[in-house]
């Protein structure tokens, strides 16, 4: 059933007409917003064939996109394992039964989640020179802050999974002999894992995103390639515009592929009968970075 | 320590740049967020469809890329220009970048919200005579705003913290250029970081657990 069927009567003659009449206006207003942005390229030559001709020659892929993808796909990997790896122990650790394992550990993940990302990683980047001498920090200092502060938001969604768990599985699983270690492994996680499935990989899509952190400490990866490196190889064509396209599709379709993922993974774990939990919604997960994640079920369709 | 009580007057003068970045953005975004929505439910096929490509497109942009964009791309290629003070126009676009940004979260919990209102809700309503507006603004719309206020939270918090991704369009006035630019001049110093941090800590939880203790507060039992 449609909230709109509810909503609304079915619209009569004048209402009919008037959402003729909003249909109509709203085309108009997206056509003259699309003539303003065709006629503003126009004026500055951004269809030119030599500004686009570049993104179909096969080198400019294989010697800058691509490397420039790898760059971005490796912080993002790096960043995730560590991330998931992070969140797990310290998750775990807020669910402790030890005030002095529980109370820290809650502490690193307020303070993560609160601090901006950036300054955590120029932080990083310029702290760890001191710490451990010269060397190239740069995809340490991206994968480190990318780490500690998705890793403080997965693990409010390790504990929140668990905490979805009803009640009656560890009652039930204390009753027939497990200790507490036993309730955790086999009872708890295997069920969490699955509610908590579709919140992670939301989450790992604001991790992807935020990989273009990079591009401000100079990082070599797609965005850097876009924006730093590909415009001065085509001079005099001016690609910087034709590039930031191509570059953000690719960010796009990448994090739209990962999204749709996520709402697989939704339905799947909404309909599974292997865990008594119901999914952990995103939309508890505080903003990071990227803001919520995105809803799993807002894609293209109402 | 010492580097932490020199520098404090630049550091403070970044700070309060990104908390009027912050300002600025939460009106705008709240604004174009409040439209976007309205497209994404009205009875229109096209504004539905326009909503719906906007958001699924900004959303899934890196920040980083989209504020790149707007002082490299935009500013500099297209001339889009807001004002002939360079520091006005960084700012502006800026805020211009992240308040498009920021929107697209802002829609996406107003619509969550809505859709927290159980079917019966509206049924009911329309059941004992209620017109679509009276619906809608005595049933639907008390009901929804209240479920969005922790979302709409987070989304604030997300955004005060992105006023520091500024530095990649070129916007040089923020903290976190002020930290860099400090750590280059006097190599790195954990009581700046530590500062800076707490700064933020100081505006983001309030508003955290302000909004969660309103959502709780204002929650409809069901």
């Amino acid at each position: 059933m449609n909230r709109a069927n509810v909503l609304f009567d079915a619209p009569g003659p004048r209402g009919r007409l008037r959402n003729h009449l909003l249909t109509a206006i709203g085309l108009v207003a997206l056509a003259a917003i699309g003539y303003f942005i065709y006629s503003k390229f126009e004026q500055k030559g951004q269809w030119q064939a030599e500004v686009w001709e570049p993104f179909i020659q096969p080198r400019v892929w294989t010697d800058f996109i691509l490397p420039g993808l790898r760059g971005t796909l490796v912080a993002a990997g790096l960043a995730a394992v560590c991330a998931l790896a992070f969140g797990a122990i310290f998750g775990l650790a807020r669910l402790s039964d030890h005030a002095w394992i529980r109370v820290p550990a809650g502490v690193v993940v307020e303070v993560f989640r609160a601090i901006p990302l950036l300054l955590l990683i120029f932080f990083i980047f310029y702290v760890m020179p001191q710490l451990l001498g010269g060397g190239d920090y740069v995809l340490f200092a991206l994968v480190a802050g990318l780490t500690l502060y998705n890793g403080s938001v997965l693990a409010e969604v390790v504990r929140a999974g668990v905490l979805a768990v009803p009640k009656g599985q560890s009652e039930a699983a204390y009753a027939i002999g497990l200790r507490k270690t036993g309730v955790l492994w086999r009872i708890l996680l295997p069920q969490a894992v699955t509610a908590m499935m579709p919140a992670i990989v939301s989450q790992l899509v604001v991790l992807l995103k935020d990989t273009a952190l990079g591009f401000i400490i100079s990082y070599v990866d797609l965005l850097s390639m876009g924006f730093r490196i590909i415009p001065p190889n085509f001079r005099p064509a001016d690609t910087l515009i034709s590039a930031a396209i191509v570059i953000g599709a690719i960010y796009i379709l990448l994090n739209m592929l990962l999204s749709a993922l996520a709402t697989w993974l939704e339905r799947r774990s909404r309909r599974s009968k292997k865990t008594a939990a119901p999914p952990v919604a995103p939309t508890n997960i505080p903003g990071g970075l990227g803001g919520r994640p995105p809803a799993p079920a807002a894609l293209g369709s109402e | 320590m010492d580097e932490l009580i020199r520098y404090a007057p630049d550091l403070a003068r970044g700070f309060a740049v990104n908390m009027q970045l912050a300002l600025a953005s939460a009106v705008l975004s709240l604004i174009l967020g409040t439209v976007l929505v309205a497209m994404r439910v009205s009875p229109t096929p096209v504004l539905r469809a326009a909503g719906a490509a906007y958001v699924n497109i900004v959303r899934n942009t890196p920040l980083t890329l989209l504020l790149a964009f707007c002082a490299l791309g935009l500013s500099d290629k297209m001339g889009l220009v807001f004002s002939q003070n360079p520091s006005t126009n960084g700012f502006l676009l800026v805020t211009m970048g992240l308040s498009l940004y920021t929107a697209t979260f802002v829609c996406e919990a107003l619509r969550a919200g809505i859709n927290t209102v159980p079917f019966g809700q509206a049924e009911a309503a329309r059941a004992i005579g209620l017109t679509f507006s009276q619906s809608l603004r005595l049933i639907i719309l008390p009901q929804a705003f209240r479920a969005v206020i922790a979302p709409l939270g987070s989304v604030m918090i997300a955004m005060i913290k992105n006023t520091t991704v500024a530095v990649a369009a070129g916007y040089l006035a923020d903290v976190a250029f002020a930290m860099k630019d400090t750590f280059d001049k006097t190599g790195v110093s954990i009581p700046i970081f530590i500062g800076i941090a707490l700064a933020f800590m100081a505006v983001v939880l309030p508003i955290g657990l302000f909004t969660g203790w309103l959502s709780r507060k204002l929650a409809v039992a069901r």
